[in-house]
């Protein structure tokens, strides 16, 4: 079955917690005794409506304070499809989750409270989103019921997110407008009795449709490899398997195809799924293919049409998002992971620091905090194989790793 | 030759993530309890690395207190494949007294396998275990990382965890740190069983209906055996029952059921209305209770 991912941001006082459980609530994928939980806490906190945010957020601290701290994964599935939602918090401060919780997600619902309407909270989602260039998003205007269902109210959110919108530069972004109650259930998976004069589809109605061949954005096929199989028995004596996933685009026997970094030029000879043969495969599949001559071919090499090479550069500018307590500064040195690929990247430059918020860039910047995001320049010990993030999702995209700390510091979009 | 290959995502995601194990780590072990899902994790490592072998071991906690056709299920299952496997055994923890068994009513050794589990990690200097854990079983289970790193002491820093990007996984660690890797995360209960339906994977007999020696307490199904404490008021009845859950015998509750092939399980779960850890008794304990034996190295 295909599986939908979508990202969500926001705080409880969006209603956001309330439109997720009435999503899982009306698709009947809230089972009896998460109910019974849920009614048994909401009852102990003394309200008198059930709270779902005591289904998304699972750690203590989070129940404690009533806020979403981590990313949350919630699943929930109709005949047509699987959805998996990543939930996160909409604060400034967590920004990182917010970018990390849209990185896998192909749909991205951003909340508006009919009542307050367009908010610094709404920029800022409207920006990760570009910025993780989602495709398709939805504006899903809450709280109508607080607002008399009064598409007059509606008809000025929207417009003011449309200004928004005239600010970004994504053009194959796909934008939906929804007035919706979740608190009341009118347009979420139920159309809505109280909003005749809304025609469009409900959200639910909306995903289900989505078609999913296109809500990836495509790119020239790359193949990373992974891992090398040389199962080194009798039967496969001299087999040399190249493991990875598909990206981008399709992969058929015999394509021309060049390994790099060697620039090496063969011929696709076998592509295996598990112990079958087949002629060709599709983005996203995670295959194992064998090459017509015996060339050396390595765990990071990456095999690319002929005719499609990437940039392949020891220097470029990336847009970071940095996630880790300890600050960026330049000159400082950090493991880079290209999807597979590792290398030691050097900051040559912090360019400006962007305002995530569509407000411009501040200048003459020193170092980058957690939450911050900024245009970085690097050098690297060698070159990588990539494309511009806007062309290719995942080949322009990579993370940096703190070599003392281990940890997955920042992310990089390259420019 | 076949044309197109068809591809599953969740299937192709795991096996993604099995490579990923195989080249970033120099001692990766699966953890392997005769379960569903270890059974589900056992069939995507074969395709990840065909036409070689699974290159690594399997290795079980076996707490003695495990359904009799569980281990009989593991043992065939490693023999016809061909696998290493390796056991630990919690008696022998209790005999070395580093753990003390649990007394009374609700006593399990749930709880002690994580001992026994670190112990064996230090002893092969496992860098990464992997397990069969999913996000939708339980909230704090939502939380996990596919790769997720712990601590000497196998503790889950659950506020400091790394962040995961697109398909990036990064299993960078610090000597005594080993990572937990959870292929089927993104998987759901019902995803699982479609799997192993449509993989037509043998599995254990006691996730179809059976008749069982039951006993009824707090309106679960407990299994009547040596090993679950019972008060002499608890009266024995035998009953159709199936588990949807391989847990120990004392912390895992049955539920009626008549399914007795796998597409009759699978319309089952479609049409349930409780969920899976609704009969885990020891996520009964307490609304966080899962967070705590989590911190504690427990998978």
């Amino acid at each position: 079955m295909e599986v939908l991912k979508i990202a969500t941001a926001g705080s409880v006082d969006d209603g956001k917690s309330t439109l997720i459980g009435r999503l899982l609530y009306d698709t009947k994928s809230l089972t009896d005794d998460k109910l019974e939980a849920i009614e048994k806490s909401s009852k102990q906190k003394g309200y008198d409506y059930l709270d779902f945010s005591l289904a998304t957020d699972g750690l203590v601290a989070e129940r404690e304070q009533g806020i979403t701290i981590d990313v949350a994964h919630i699943y929930f599935s109709t005949k047509t499809r699987s959805y998996i939602i990543a939930d996160t918090p909409g604060h400034v401060e967590y920004t990182r989750n917010m970018v990390t919780g849209a990185s896998t997600s192909q749909v991205a619902i951003i909340l508006i409270d009919a009542r307050h309407g367009v908010i610094e909270q709404t920029y800022r989602h409207f920006f990760i989103n570009n910025l993780l260039r989602i495709k398709d998003v939805i504006v899903a205007v809450n709280k109508m019921d607080l607002v008399d269902f009064s598409e007059e109210r509606y008809n000025e959110v929207k417009a003011d997110f449309e200004k928004l919108v005239e600010k970004s530069d994504y053009e194959d972004q796909h934008i939906t407008y929804i007035p919706v109650s979740a608190l009341k259930g009118d347009n979420v998976v139920e159309n809505s009795t109280a909003m005749p004069w809304f025609s469009g589809q409900t959200l639910l109605e909306h995903l289900e449709k989505l078609d999913t061949v296109n809500i990836y954005n495509r790119g020239k096929m790359r193949f990373p490899v992974q891992y090398v199989i040389r199962p080194k028995t009798q039967e496969f004596h001299d087999f040399r398997g190249y493991a990875g996933k598909v990206y981008g685009g399709d992969i058929n026997v015999g394509d021309e195809v060049v390994v790099l970094p060697s620039e090496t030029r063969t011929k696709v000879k076998e592509i295996y799924f598990n112990d079958k043969k087949y002629q060709s495969a599709a983005r996203r599949s995670s295959i194992s293919i064998t090459l017509e001559n015996n060339v050396n071919v390595s765990r990071g090499d990456m095999i690319v049409k002929a005719n499609e090479l990437p940039r392949i550069e020891k220097a470029f500018t990336a847009t970071v998002s940095w996630m880790d307590a300890r600050a960026l500064a330049p000159g400082a040195k950090y493991t880079l992971q290209h999807g597979v690929n590792k290398v030691i990247a050097k900051v040559s430059a912090i360019n400006h620091k962007i305002h995530p918020d569509f407000s411009g860039v501040e200048n003459e910047v020193t170092s980058l905090n957690m939450n911050d995001i900024a245009s970085v320049s690097f050098q690297l010990n060698k070159p990588i194989f990539f494309d511009a993030f806007k062309e290719h999702r995942t080949n322009g995209s990579f993370i940096l790793i703190d070599p003392q700390t281990n940890n997955t510091a920042g992310v990089g979009f390259i420019e | 030759m076949t044309e197109k290959l068809l591809i599953n995502a969740l299937e192709n995601e795991a096996i993604y993530i099995f490579r990923e194990v195989a080249a970033q780590f120099e001692k990766p072990v699966l953890l392997f309890s005769g379960g569903k899902d270890s059974i589900t994790l056992v069939r995507l490592a074969q395709k990840a690395f065909y036409p070689a072998k699974i290159p690594f071991p399997l290795m079980h906690i076996d707490t003695g207190h495990n359904f009799p056709e569980t281990i009989a299920f593991r043992d065939k299952l490693v023999k016809e494949l061909g696998l290493e496997l390796i056991v630990r055994n919690v008696q022998d923890s209790i005999d070395q007294g580093k753990v003390k068994e649990e007394t009374g009513r609700y006593s399990s050794r749930n709880v002690l396998q994580t001992t026994t589990l670190l112990d064996a990690i230090e002893e092969f200097k496992f860098d990464a275990c992997i397990g069969g854990a999913r996000r939708d079983e339980e909230k704090a289970r939502a939380k996990e990382r596919i790769f997720s790193v712990r601590d000497d002491f196998g503790q889950w820093d659950e506020k400091n965890q790394r962040p995961e990007l697109f398909d990036m996984l990064n299993g960078q660690i610090q000597l005594g740190q080993n990572v937990r890797v959870f292929p089927i995360s993104n998987w759901t209960e019902l995803d699982v069983w479609t799997y192993i339906e449509n993989e037509d994977l043998e599995i254990p007999s006691i996730y179809f209906a059976h008749k069982r020696d039951i006993f009824m307490r707090d309106g679960l199904i407990w299994s009547a055996s040596e090993h679950v404490f019972k008060d002499d008021e608890e009266e024995v009845e035998e009953r159709m029952v199936r588990f949807r859950t391989v847990g120990d015998m004392s912390c895992t509750a049955a539920v009626d059921s008549y399914a007795a092939t796998i597409r009759e399980v699978v319309a089952e779960i479609r049409d349930s209305s409780i969920s899976e850890r609704g009969a885990r008794i020891d996520d009964k304990r307490s609304e966080a209770a899962m967070e705590k034996r989590k911190q504690q190295g427990y998978f």
